[in-house]
């Protein structure tokens, strides 16, 4: 036991290190890890409840847009008036100072990730009562929906967009920018990790399994699902809320349709890297963004113009042939090499049973 | 805003006969899209996609220089065939499987066809001019494009055909036998991949019918095709599977609330509004449900 977990520390830490000395290794591709960090964010917890509760939601985007808005407008609206900002559009009337922009996108950064929070919470109740497709399509509605909303709404730019402030010109190295991002990335990633990876261990888990399992059943076994259900959202929703602000601050410029409430594009990668790692597993989601990401970068590049084309056949590819994803097909394959003492048990008496 | 609907009585006609000739319209889609629910347990999210693409074939025949109301007979069958490939395939892999899986899978597809048009037909928004000029009522308060009427027409002319036909002829037996049981149907003989891949062919057929009529009233646009998935999925909700005149009733009552919420909220929120009419029925049955201790199936 204790020697696992000592090879479990060289991993962490090896990782870690990995991680904090990235942008200086590679430091011409900041912004793609800033990127990999938050695509991993984005799989990991939707997989908590996408993999592990079974509500497969396509929604979550709704998160992620939500926190993009409030950072940019709490960012912008602690200082100036929201509303002349986002008509003066680019031409810059207000700069930030430093210390401005600094405490902005803090305070920002909270409300992205407790406003989606709660909003999850009180949604919750209504749409996490829908099963199966029904809940699918009901948040794929939920997000096109605040898409088009937000397209409508004057005060955050409308369809015109809303720039968010600028990296104060103060700090003159170059570097700073993307270094800033990435690292904030990256906490939020280790955030994330050490959350999903406690819930793991938790009793939490186990409830979220039996309610994917068979709800009827875990409801009759006294488990008050709904709950469960709105708290396992909820966690989805706070970090989507963080890795949305952070996007938008590092994109510069949030559109209704196509950054912030991009359905189209993050709300089916989020659900596609954690069906390409394997749903309901601890590592499947950051496999799986890892490689989609270098999938996605070096076909992008590559194909340009056609990568819609790929993507939607990459959808199909992986749905109908993959639908295990990676790791549960290693799991078929290597099942001892996945030695979770709990899973093992679970199999043989499943194994048993039948 | 309840000054606008009781002030402009002119306005609330208007609004009312385009929402009910709209609704028809939709309506049809939702009865292709009920029909391959009920038989092959599969929601298609490309449906949408299914229509522009009807729709983008009337308007190449009104480029070429044919009146684009021949659409109506040529796009359904170059679209059985689309649908029929597309089932043979991706479509006939998911089939037995999970619900979510053919969500995602055919998302997937919408991706394709909506880039696939974006290539072909450009980003622009296009209409086929049908000049069937306009009819006025009440003094020429009201007005009524001829198109609307021709194209609610030929929707009704379309669905009775496929409801005679379903009743009468052996392959829509089979279709309504394979939708009731598909293993005793196969048991019984009927060649269920068979079935299952005409549904598919019909439903695109019926798919490409309501894009041609598309092409003549409203507009296209390759990325528009997911509000008409959205529209039919609700129609089909609130009707349920194979109760066809409730599917005409509420496709009706969705263009009506569609029209309405164009005037009263503006353009720029009409999708938005069509969306969160979904989010809305779909919860409001989750509660009316969840007081008998059910949920939607």
């Amino acid at each position: 036991m204790n020697a696992i977990k000592q090879k479990d520390l060289i991993l962490y830490s090896g990782l870690i290190i990995l991680g904090l000395v990235a942008p200086f290794l590679f430091s011409a591709f900041k912004v793609q890890l800033t990127y990999l960090c938050v695509l991993i964010v984005l799989a990991m917890t939707w997989n908590l409840q996408g993999g592990e509760m079974g509500y497969n939601s396509f929604g979550n985007i709704l998160f992620y847009g939500l926190g993009m808005y409030l950072t940019a407008s709490v960012q912008v609206g602690m200082f100036f008036p929201l509303a002349e900002w986002t008509e003066s559009g680019g031409e810059k009337t207000f700069v930030h100072t430093t210390a401005q922009y600094f405490q902005g996108i803090g305070v920002g950064l909270l409300v992205a990730a407790i406003v989606p929070t709660i909003v999850a919470g009180a949604i919750g109740y209504a749409i996490l009562g829908l099963r199966g497709h029904y809940f699918a399509i009901c948040t794929l509605g939920l997000g096109i929906a605040a898409g088009e909303i937000a397209g409508g709404i004057e005060i955050i730019g409308a369809g015109q967009g809303f720039t968010t402030p600028p990296f104060p010109a103060e700090i003159v190295d170059p570097e700073a920018r993307g270094q800033f991002f990435y690292f904030l990335s990256f906490l939020v990633l280790v955030l994330a990790f050490v959350f999903v990876k406690y819930i793991y261990g938790s009793r939490f888990r186990l409830i979220l399994n039996a309610i994917r399992d068979n709800e009827d059943k875990a409801e009759a076994m006294g488990i008050q699902t709904m709950k469960y259900k709105i708290v396992g959202w909820m966690c989805s929703a706070f970090f989507c809320g963080l890795a949305g602000g952070i996007m938008g601050g590092l994109i510069g410029y949030i559109d209704s349709t196509d950054v912030a409430f991009d359905g189209r594009e993050m709300g089916v990668f989020m659900v596609l890297m954690a069906i390409l790692g394997g749903k309901g597993t601890l590592w499947g989601p950051v496999i799986g963004a890892t490689l989609f990401h270098f999938f996605k970068e070096g076909l992008w590049t590559f194909i340009l113009g056609w990568q819609y084309v790929a993507l939607g056949v990459l959808i199909v590819v992986i749905v109908v042939y993959f639908p295990e994803g990676l790791m549960g097909w290693l799991r078929e394959k290597y099942p001892d090499r996945f030695g979770e003492v709990i899973d093992e048990k679970d199999r043989k008496a499943q194994v048993e049973i039948k | 805003m309840d000054l606008l609907i009781f002030q402009a009585p002119i306005l609330m006609v208007q609004a009312s006969l385009d929402g009910i000739l709209l609704g028809i319209l939709f309506a049809l889609i939702a009865y292709g899209m009920a029909l391959q629910w009920g038989v092959m347990n599969i929601i298609n999210i490309a449906q949408g996609d299914l229509v522009i693409l009807g729709g983008y074939i009337a308007y190449t025949m009104y480029l070429v220089g044919i009146h684009p109301a021949w659409g109506v007979i040529v796009s359904p069958i170059i679209m059985y065939f689309v649908g029929w490939a597309l089932y043979k395939l991706v479509i006939n892999k998911v089939v037995d499987r999970d619900l979510f899986i053919s969500i995602l899978a055919t998302f997937g597809i919408a991706i394709v066809f909506q880039q696939l048009m974006n290539f072909v037909f450009g980003a622009d928004v296009v209409v086929a001019q049908s000049e069937y000029g306009t009819t006025m009522l009440f003094d020429n308060s009201v007005t009524l494009p001829n198109s609307k009427i021709f194209a609610a027409f030929i929707s009704v002319i379309y669905a009775i055909g496929l409801v005679i036909y379903m009743r009468r002829s052996r392959l829509g037996r089979a279709i309504r036998a394979t939708a009731q049981n598909a293993r005793a149907a196969k048991i019984l003989g009927v060649d269920t991949e068979k079935v299952y891949a005409a549904t598919f062919g019909i439903n695109a057929a019926l798919c490409g019918v309501a894009g041609a009529l598309i092409s003549i009233t409203l507009t296209l646009h390759p990325y528009v095709g997911l509000p008409y998935t959205v529209r039919s999925f609700m129609i089909v909700i609130v009707a349920g599977l194979g109760n066809l005149p409730a599917v005409a009733l509420s496709g009706m009552g969705l263009g009506l609330f569609e029209e309405f919420a164009d005037y009263i909220l503006g353009t720029e929120f009409r999708i938005g509004a069509v969306f969160m009419l979904l989010v809305f029925i779909l919860v409001y049955r989750r509660f009316k449900l969840s007081k008998k201790r059910e949920y939607l199936k």
